[in-house]
């Protein structure tokens, strides 16, 4: 589905009161940051870009997100959050042992890499990960479900709503300092704020 | 590069060489005394809620003072994006494991790691704690009673709200009377509105919340501009923090801020006084020299530090003789009730909690279950409501995508709820260790069947006041927590607190804990002011103990 703000852009406020040195500073070095890992090797990655493809598309109409190069520089920096379930690895082992899993669970249903087999195929398998129904060897002693929504979903999630381009496409306001808002009542918007598109 | 917690800030202290950063000013300095390892009359170990007006107030008293924090010395104006991952530098995200039946979401949720403390990244409500929860167990028969009158707080509350300049109603509907706060309200954004409108349909009081950011400019600090990105820092300095307030006042009374400083171990002489601390700071160990130590890290590294600090004579951990050190943690509950509606409320605008109604922490009748909460209107950020859908709707793939493009007409409400203290829920020590070596905390926390009745009247009661105002396809989170409180409770004796009321360990005579971990109950209000006003009378007390010569 096309989002309601086709006209906006949030990086047009580039150069305007509402964006920082330091904002542009972050945001230009995340903007261009490369999916490369010093530590998954190629077949992880594949099965990474392809759980980001699933889990988190690309906004319609707009420049792609980068979110598999910052979830790949999370992984690789082992860079936790300041809370895992006991029984839970730290970030990195989990994601390598999770992903070798998911791997193993797409060759063992459909004979194939999870990066290759049907994007159906792959939405039904990530269905039964996040009900915690995949018990395969791979996982040893990772608890599919947990690893689920303790550590894929918030990571994917986060990185993926970290671009602009998808702070676009929900007509969010973006970086705001120094410049905030003037008008915060319900239905009023400052003019540098989305125009909801009625459909 | 992903800015995580290899920040160059990371590594290299910003205090030193007689000074120490101006938060209010880019680049700028401040001149700072400094103690090198001299024996000083307090170490403080933290500067956020409690370690920092601690620090000032103990300094103006002449005392030689050092607070020490783990996390980094910012100055907002230049060092804070206005980004939700950018920030991260803000929180504690050192390993912690967390089970029991309801694991806690720890790091941004509710632990910061910066001189200034979580005040760096709270929500700003500034409210007082309804009177009767000082005593909850012979008011209103749970709990446990503070050993400290709600007067005495009543006069300290008014300190804290003056030094912050909290912005708050002329007339604040619940409780005693109180003075008129500082300055006036803020206007209210979309989502106050919402919360103003339901209460007024269900027929309750509500109020513009008292609020710790400027409504005027202040000295060099600007008024508040509304940007919304308050849980991941003030780049505004409106937002009075720890550290544009406290901070600046104890370093000009003669206090000494130490940044990027990590205390591993209090140590302890044969007569079981303390006598200073180790701590890392600019990749080796040191020690300082004190009088006094007090522990002001908060609900999980406080009680992590005195069990850290176990010795041949106190081998289950310092000042534990009770065994409550670590227990009775506390969390608050954060449930939610969010809806459509057809304006647009753009929840990302302003302080995320603008209005509130304390209906429910003062009136006990028609509840089954024990406590008060308070509810409050929101406004999350993308990323933090992008994992709120993905976790409670399990929303992923394009269903995620549709629905956080709707969210500029999502209107919500969060509560504020009571947990009651449980020995069972604690912060023990696992057997990993993090990068300094250090046993990381174990954080066990289970609900009880009384949090669960309140959860679940205050999601009703929040749902109903959403649909009086028209919000259409309603629906609950249930499982959120906010709020750290306990593991070093204070009370009126040896066997059932860790400290007294002027927060002294019992143990140990020069040990002091000046932190939220002190608390016995947790009331149904935010935390933040309580836990100011009692390191200003922590700091009266002392002062006043070492006049009698009792220090
Ligand atoms: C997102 C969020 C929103 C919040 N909103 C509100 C709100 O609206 N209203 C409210 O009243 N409260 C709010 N709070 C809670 C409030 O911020 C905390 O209750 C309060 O800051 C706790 O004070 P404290 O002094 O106990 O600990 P903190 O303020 O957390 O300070 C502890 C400090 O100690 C340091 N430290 C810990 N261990 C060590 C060690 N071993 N060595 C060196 N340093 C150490 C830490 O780095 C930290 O800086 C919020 C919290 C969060 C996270
Ligand atoms: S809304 Fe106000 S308090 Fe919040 S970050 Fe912006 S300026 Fe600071």
């Amino acid at each position: 589905m096309a989002d309601r703000y086709p006209d906006y852009d949030v990086l047009a406020k580039w150069d305007s009161p509402s964006f920082n040195d330091k904002t542009r500073e972050i945001l230009h070095a995340r903007m261009k940051l490369l999916p490369r890992s010093k530590h998954l090797g190629e077949a992880r990655v594949a099965t990474l870009a392809r759980l980001v493809q699933r889990v988190t598309p690309q906004p319609e109409g707009r420049a792609p997100a980068n979110t598999l190069a910052l979830v790949i520089a999370k992984i690789d920096a082992d860079a936790g959050d300041g809370f895992r379930p006991a029984g839970l690895p730290r970030v990195r082992a989990a994601w390598q042992c999770a992903l070798d899993a998911i791997n193993a669970e797409a060759r063992e249903g459909h004979g194939a890499a999870f990066a290759d087999i049907s994007d159906a195929q792959a939405d039904v398998l990530l269905k039964a990960l996040s009900e915690g129904q995949l018990h395969g060897a791979a996982w040893g002693n990772l608890d599919a479900r947990t690893f689920w929504s303790w550590r894929l979903i918030p990571d994917l999630v986060s990185a993926h709503w970290a671009h602009p381009s998808l702070w676009s496409a929900m007509g969010f306001g973006g970086p705001a300092s120094p410049r905030g808002y003037l008008r915060q009542q319900a239905g009023y918007r400052d003019p540098w704020e989305a125009e909801w598109e009625h459909a | 590069m992903i800015d995580q917690r290899h920040d160059t800030l990371d590594h290299t202290p910003r205090c030193g060489d007689g000074r120490a950063p101006d938060p209010l000013v880019p680049a700028g300095w401040l001149p700072m005394r400094e103690y090198g390892e001299d024996e000083v009359d307090f170490v403080i170990v933290g500067t956020g809620a409690g370690g920092a007006p601690l620090a000032a107030k103990l300094a103006e008293q002449g005392f030689s003072v050092i607070a020490m924090d783990a996390g980094a010395f910012f100055r907002p104006l230049e060092d804070f994006a206005s980004d939700e991952m950018h920030q991260r530098k803000l929180y504690w995200t050192d390993d912690r494991l967390v089970d029991g039946d309801n694991p806690l979401q720890l790091g941004a949720n509710n632990s910061g790691k910066a001189v200034g403390g979580s005040t760096i990244h709270f929500a700003m409500v500034s409210l007082r704690f309804r009177p009767e929860h000082f005593a909850s167990r012979s008011k209103l028969g749970y709990g446990v009673d503070w050993p400290i009158d709600w007067r005495e707080m009543w006069r300290y509350y008014e300190e804290v709200e003056r030094m912050l300049h909290i912005s708050g109603p002329v007339r604040y509907p619940w409780g005693p009377k109180r003075p008129r706060y500082p300055l006036r309200v803020h206007p209210m954004n979309a989502g106050a509105q919402y919360l103003a409108r339901g209460a007024k349909a269900l027929g309750i009081d509500w109020t513009e919340t008292p609020i710790a950011t400027l409504s005027t400019p202040i000295g060099k600090a600007h008024p508040c501009v509304y940007r919304g990105f308050c849980v991941t820092g003030c780049s505004t300095n409106a937002k009075q923090s720890a550290l544009v307030t406290w901070i600046p006042r104890a370093i000009r009374a003669g206090a000494e801020i130490r940044d990027l400083a990590m205390v591993g171990r209090i140590e302890t002489d044969a007569s079981g006084r303390a006598t200073g601390v180790h701590y890392h700071r600019a990749d080796a160990w040191h020690f300082q020299k004190a009088r006094h130590v007090v522990a002001a890290g908060y609900a999980i590294e406080t009680p992590r530090l005195l069990l850290n600090s176990a010795n041949a004579a106190q081998p289950d951990g310092l000042a534990n003789s009770s065994g409550l050190v670590g227990r009775n943690l506390m969390v608050q509950l954060n449930q939610a009730a969010w809806g459509e509606v057809d304006k647009e409320v753009r929840a990302y605008k302003g302080p995320p909690s603008l209005a509130i109604s304390e209906h429910w922490n003062y009136t006990d009748a028609g509840k089954d279950y024990l406590g008060g909460w308070t509810y409050m209107s929101q406004g999350p950020l993308p990323a933090q409501w992008a994992r709120t859908l993905a976790r409670t709707r399990g929303l992923w793939g394009q269903a995620l995508v549709d629905e956080m493009n709707r969210a500029n007409h999502t209107v919500g409400l969060k509560m504020v709820g009571e947990v009651l203290p449980n020995e069972a829920n604690r912060v023990t020590l696992a057997d990993e260790t993090d990068q300094y070596g250090l046993r990381i905390p174990r954080v066990t926390f289970s609900y009880s069947d009384n949090e669960k009745r309140m959860m679940r009247h205050a999601v009703a009661f929040m749902k109903q006041s959403l649909e009086a105002t028209g919000a259409r396809d309603t629906w609950d989170q249930m499982d959120d927590t906010c709020h750290l409180g306990g593991t070093a409770r204070m009370g009126r004796n040896a066997a059932t607190s860790v400290v007294d009321a002027d927060g002294r360990s019992w143990d140990v005579p020069n040990l002091w804990v000046c932190d939220g971990s002190v608390f016995p109950t947790v009331g149904g209000v935010n935390p933040s002011l309580t836990i100011q006003a009692l390191a200003c009378r922590t700091a009266d007390r002392i002062g006043a103990l070492a006049r009698r010569g009792e220090l």
